[in-house]
């Protein structure tokens, strides 16, 4: 270096952009694939990188038949499905900070978040809608799947698992609509946890469990907020991740028709 | 000669008959022992002679052929076993009176001691242990597909994917916010009560059905027979032609459940009767912010 004579202020800046990249704290980090390491590049190597070396995009091989990532196959049907669970735990967290499981605080919760709370109204309506579409994306996924016969051997079992995270999805749904705790949300629910009334010989030990109680209550309130914030989550989380271990070891996304 | 594969033993004979300076189909008729040894030039007459004939010089042919004098030995006793034939008499230097023995019970006495005093210089000791056929071990049957890199291919779609639900729904809750009404009143029911709209189509069956018909058994049943697709359906193609009943009932069920919801949702009144929404208005809560 000294005997470069006078560095301008740029070189310096830019010496020191690289020594910070080849640093060994830098390269501990960011593994090799990463755009932020200094040897970073576009090369067949470096793209089997980008998804080797990162624990998001772990999730997909390194190579996709090409048919497989038509947008007119999958119509991303899965993926939105799976985004949407996503944006729901974010959104969720931002709202638990807000939210108290009792009565009548639940409900003073919810007007709170409309006018005390930065972003509160939009956050909570994300959450509502968000969840409104991933119903939605979910059974349309169901339906995309059935069309092209891809719950044919090998798939299945993932078919079946699929089963399990529609009814997880409407779980989720379902607890959820009570805990704003206004009119809508209590009448919704009573009708909907009434049918399990309608169980056979069990019916009123069903409705029992389900509502913690003879009727709905402050009680229910609790149970459903337990449920959805912690224990179905727990559930389709380790759902979730059989459905993408199978859909891999499966053989990737079924072939045309 | 052991069995060669063909093109093993054809890239083995043109080696040769380079070296020699003979034609290819000569040597290799002779390596197969099909021509007379008579055939091949003179340096190499005595050896091929030697081991065609009644007699075999083990030194010569471990010369000729670079393999170590005991494991010729020990092949030629093998092989005398294997076909039942008398061992070869053994000329030249080193001939030793066993070579006399008869062949089974003489096999091992026949390999002398002093044979193992390692290779003469110049010999090769490797040996051939076995030859792969050129099919690979592990038969593949996958087909070469057309396939390309995750990224950037398939995570940009991705990207651009969740971008997409991200801005729509980012827009949708900045112009219409969630429905809440009034706090929760245990002694006041809304009339029309309505589940939420993925039941929908259920509390429909309920103003047709009995209770326990439309309410448990249906769904429960609906759900089993959903899990059950894949084990029922035993007919292995995709192709739409080939599937028409199973396309067929599938979309029954989505017709029917998507006009169920419909009804539930838009068609429904107070006291849960018939109603145009044109005409009486709209009873539908979850939509309510949106449809104001
Ligand atoms: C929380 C709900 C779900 C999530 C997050 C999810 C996610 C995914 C994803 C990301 C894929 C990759 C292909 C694609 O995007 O289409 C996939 C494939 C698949 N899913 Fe789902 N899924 C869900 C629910 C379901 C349901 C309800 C079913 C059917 C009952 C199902 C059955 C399948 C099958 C059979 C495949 C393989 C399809 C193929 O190879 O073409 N999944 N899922």
């Amino acid at each position: 270096m000294a005997d470069r004579g006078r560095t301008s202020l740029k070189e310096r800046v830019s010496g020191l952009g690289d020594h910070v990249r080849n640093s060994q704290v830098w390269t501990s980090i960011f593994r090799p694939g990463s755009a932020l390491r200094a040897d970073s590049g576009d090369s067949p190597r470096n793209r089997a990188y980008v998804v080797m070396n990162n624990v998001l995009y772990h999730l997909h091989p390194v190579k996709v038949k090409r048919r497989g990532i038509k947008v007119s196959y999958t119509l991303c049907l899965g993926g939105l499905s799976f985004f949407l669970f996503i944006l729901l735990t974010v959104t969720g967290i931002f709202l638990m900070f807000y939210y108290r499981p009792t009565s009548p605080q639940a409900y003073f919760d919810m007007q709170a978040l409309a006018t005390d709370v930065a972003f509160g109204q939009l956050v909570r309506n994300m959450h509502r809608w968000g969840a409104h579409v991933m119903v939605l994306t979910v059974f349309l996924h169901m339906t995309r799947v059935f069309y092209h016969g891809a719950y044919k051997p090998p798939r299945e079992f993932n078919w079946v698992v699929g089963i399990i995270l529609l009814l997880l999805t409407l779980l989720l749904s379902f607890t959820g609509y009570l805990l704003p705790w206004d009119q809508l949300a209590l009448w919704a629910v009573t009708v909907g946890s009434n049918m399990g009334g309608y169980v056979p010989v069990f019916g009123r030990q069903v409705s029992f469990a389900l509502v913690g109680g003879v009727q709905i209550t402050a009680d229910t309130l609790l149970r459903f907020y337990v449920l959805h914030v912690l224990f179905l989550p727990f559930i389709i989380v380790i759902f979730m991740a059989v459905h993408f271990w199978r859909v891999r070891k499966d053989g990737g996304i079924s072939g045309p028709l | 000669m052991a069995d060669l594969p063909e093109h093993l033993l054809k890239r083995a004979a043109e080696a040769r008959a380079k070296a020699e300076g003979v034609p290819v189909e000569q040597v290799l008729a002779e390596m197969k022992g099909e021509a007379p040894a008579a055939a091949a030039p003179a340096a190499a007459a005595p050896a091929a002679a030697a081991s065609q004939g009644a007699g075999r010089d083990l030194d010569a042919d471990s010369a000729k052929f670079g393999v170590p004098r005991p494991l010729l030995e020990r092949a030629m006793l093998a092989r005398a076993r294997r076909d039942g034939t008398p061992v070869p008499q053994l000329v030249g230097a080193g001939a030793p009176a066993a070579a006399a023995a008869p062949a089974a019970s003489a096999a091992p006495a026949a390999a002398p001691k002093a044979a193992s005093a390692g290779p003469p210089p110049g010999v090769r000791t490797q040996r051939l242990l076995t030859v792969v056929k050129a099919n690979a071990i592990q038969g593949t049957t996958r087909e070469p597909q057309d396939k390309v890199n995750v990224w950037p291919h398939l995570l940009a779609i991705e990207f651009v994917a969740l971008i997409s639900m991200l801005a729509f729904l980012t827009l949708l809750s900045a112009l219409v916010d969630a429905p809440l009404l009034e706090f929760a009143n245990f002694n006041q029911q809304p009339n029309p009560s309505k589940a939420p709209w993925y039941f929908l189509g259920l509390q429909e069956m309920l103003a047709y059905f009995d209770p326990m018909l439309a309410g448990v058994l249906i769904p429960g049943f609906g759900l089993a027979a959903l899990a059950f697709i894949p084990y029922v359906d035993r007919n292995p193609s995709v192709r739409p032609s080939d599937r028409k009943l199973a396309i067929s009932l599938y979309t029954v069920f989505f017709v029917g459940a998507s006009i169920l919801t419909i009804f539930g949702s838009f068609f429904r009144g107070p006291g849960f009767n018939f109603t145009f929404p044109w005409r009486d208005g709209i009873f539908f809560d979850d939509l309510l912010t949106i449809l104001e």
